[in-house]
């Protein structure tokens, strides 16, 4: 049977501070200036670097360069991908700005015709409307010869110094299950707890494991365990949290089910939490049948059996 | 202090994708069980583990202890992870056993690229403030360096296309490789551009894969293999991530670890971790190899190209051919970041009993 899979679309702010180089170089740019810094032989970087290649001394010499230049080299993007400058085909290109040295990476908007765009061609910065002091307020860089873009330079040099950044992150992967994380799942959609056994070791494992992290085999041999175990350890969670889906005070513990040699985590409900204790006996509370999926949150959460609690020995050596 | 030998090498099948986990679990059992048969050893008898891989591949934060599973890591063990090729893994273990720490290492590395974009996952590797915003992606960035070398008459678009042809005849004789077989130079020449100046054959292909290698030290080498290819230079630099100050048509970090380890003398077989065609005709170049040396003959990484295990490969494969009696002294290159950033030389040595 094929591996479970399912997307897994990961998404974050990166908000960085930006320091005495790159600050001013950010704070130029939401004016619709560039500006790079000199190094100790004399090179103008342009972006700015912040320590000097030869000496590594920090460097904040900053010098006003053009937001024109030329292409030293250039290679064509047939088919943008998610984040990049433009949607359009263009090319990606090394520019060297009049009066810088080293060269900016950035975008060629050519109308997306790769017979315009050539090596030691003539670029433009194209600027955005609004500028936030980030490396997008160059949208692009267009050839020098086409018309200037509408509201174009007129800078606002107002304002207080840029001194962080944030970029967001994203990325679009296929996370795959293992074939024994596929069983242990697909067990859950029938309302199954399904572990492994180590052929090795012999200890049981749910969820089942890729490999048995004392003997590195595979899991192997299923074994279908009931929905009551014990509290080997808990914590009463008071604080509130963005997320959090039910109120404080109540209480996260590992739940050993009978017949596992591994605890996992869980809700205790059904009692107030000051109640809950090591060696507790509970019973897993299922959701409806109909809403079950492949999820371990078909448990809605454990509650006490009511039984007489274990003897310590019998968790001791899964603490 | 003592010498230190690659004692064994296992790689995974290279393959465009696997229906396997990000943690490479799957991968690394089989490979760690073809060492341990190959070595007499067992995961007890291992002194240090060091792996290489990406947390951004496999989308999730400290994705590499899910992959420890596979050494059966308790009672505990001694290990360590780096966020990058694995040969830096296997850099790491050669100090530990120099040091005396350790007498034997499992060096290994895993990806499983498959599992997102691999091109705008390594965009995430540039500089964080003037580059990545921009998510300019691996392809798009080699395609500069590239055209300069097209236009300074360093390289030609044919040169490239024997580069990848060669590197497919070649890999006829790695089972492991993903592109293998005869193809006609012409051939390749009239596909259409991926990203001009790169086609398709200019660009190693995208790969799930993993690889391990053994490392002993002098007392234990003889022991567990019959031909050690002992290390006799091993150095890493690193040249600046501000791609547009770098002179992208040479590789001072490459030249300056390959004079660091010692110089290329007698080598006889090279394998280079060039992940695009032109990137092979620098690397030669850059580490001072002439006629006299075999380049990639596993193919190299143009014939398959599993992240951060690729460049541990290109060691244990160059480290095979010892072994195996076919060379006496032969060199492996490793790479790590965008174009060419960080790299990587091991030379290794066989020595008559």
């Amino acid at each position: 049977m094929e591996n479970l899979s399912a997307p897994l679309d990961i998404a974050f702010d990166y908000t960085r501070s930006l320091g005495a180089t790159l600050g001013p170089f950010m704070t130029a740019l939401r004016s619709r200036h560039v500006i790079g810094v000199r190094g100790s032989d004399g090179t103008v970087h342009v972006p700015p670097v912040e320590y000097d290649p030869i000496t590594a001394a920090a460097l904040t010499d900053f010098v006003d360069v053009a937001d024109t230049g030329t292409v030293l080299s250039w290679s064509w993007a047939p088919q943008p991908l998610e984040g990049q400058p433009l949607s359009t085909p263009f090319a990606w290109a090394l520019v060297q700005l009049d009066g810088a040295d080293t060269a900016l990476l950035h975008a060629v908007d050519v109308g997306g015709d790769p017979g315009r765009v050539s090596t030691g061609m003539r670029v433009r910065a194209r600027w955005a409307a609004q500028p936030l002091g980030r490396i997008q307020d160059i949208v692009c860089f267009e050839p020098a010869g086409d018309a200037p873009a509408a509201g174009a330079p007129a800078a606002s040099a107002d304002g207080a110094q840029v001194t962080m950044l944030t970029t967001p992150f994203s990325l679009s992967l296929t996370h795959s299950a293992s074939p024994e994380e596929s069983a242990y799942l697909r067990g859950l959609a029938e309302g199954k707890l399904l572990g492994q056994r180590c052929p090795v070791c012999e200890k049981v494992y749910i969820p089942p494991r890729g490999a048995c992290p004392t003997d590195g085999v595979p899991t192997e041999e299923e074994v279908q365990l009931p929905d009551t175990g014990t509290v080997t350890t808990f914590c009463i969670v008071n604080v509130p949290f963005a997320g959090q889906r039910i109120k404080p005070p109540y209480v996260a513990a590992y739940v050993l089910l009978d017949g596992a040699d591994i605890a996992f985590l869980h809700l205790i409900l059904g009692c107030d939490a000051e109640e809950v204790r090591m060696g507790m006996r509970v019973r897993a509370v299922w959701k409806p049948a109909e809403e079950w999926g492949y999820t371990l949150e078909n448990i809605r959460h454990f509650e006490p059996s009511g039984e007489p609690d274990a003897a310590y020995e019998t968790y001791s050596h899964h603490l | 202090m003592g010498d230190v030998a690659v004692v064994g090498f296992a790689q995974a099948p290279n393959v465009r994708r696997t229906h396997g986990t990000t943690n490479g679990v799957e991968m690394l059992v089989p490979i760690f069980q073809e060492l341990y048969a190959a070595t007499g050893l067992t995961n007890r008898d291992i002194s240090f583990w060091c792996s290489g891989s990406s947390d951004y591949l496999a989308g999730r934060a400290f994705s590499f202890i899910s992959a420890i599973d596979a050494i059966g890591a308790f009672p505990p063990i001694t290990e360590s992870h780096v966020e990058m090729d694995a040969a830096w893994a296997l850099y790491e273990a050669w100090v530990k056993i120099k040091l005396g720490e350790a007498d034997t290492a499992l060096v290994y590395g895993f990806g499983k690229s498959s599992a997102g974009d691999l091109r705008r996952v390594l965009a995430m590797q540039l500089d964080p403030y003037v580059a990545a915003p921009l998510w300019p992606d691996s392809v798009a960035l080699a395609g500069l360096q590239a055209r300069l070398g097209i236009e300074s008459g360093r390289w030609s678009e044919r040169e490239m296309a024997e580069v990848a042809a060669r590197s497919r005849s070649d890999a006829m004789n790695n089972p492991h490789a993903q592109l293998s077989g005869h193809v006609d130079v012409d051939e390749l020449l009239a596909a259409p551009y991926l990203a001009d100046p790169l086609r398709m054959h200019d660009c190693a292909p995208i790969t799930d894969g993993a690889s391990a290698v053994i490392l002993a030290s002098a007392e234990r080498a003889r022991e567990l293999c019959e031909n050690p290819a002992w290390i006799t230079g091993i150095e890493h630099r690193v040249d600046s991530p501000a791609i547009g100050t770098r002179d992208l048509l040479a590789s001072a970090s490459t030249t300056a670890s390959a004079r660091a380890a010692g110089g290329v003398d007698g080598v006889t077989a090279a394998e280079l971790h060039a992940p695009f065609s032109h990137q092979q005709i620098l690397l030669r170049e850059a580490i001072g190899l002439n006629g006299q040396t075999t380049v990639n003959p596993s193919g190299g990484v143009l014939a398959g190209n599993p992240m951060f295990s690729a460049g541990l490969s290109r060691i244990g494969e160059a480290a095979s051919r010892v072994m195996r009696g076919q060379d006496q002294k032969v060199l492996g290159h490793a790479t790590s970041g965008p174009l060419l950033q960080q790299n990587l030389i091991c030379v290794m040595e066989g020595r008559d009993s």
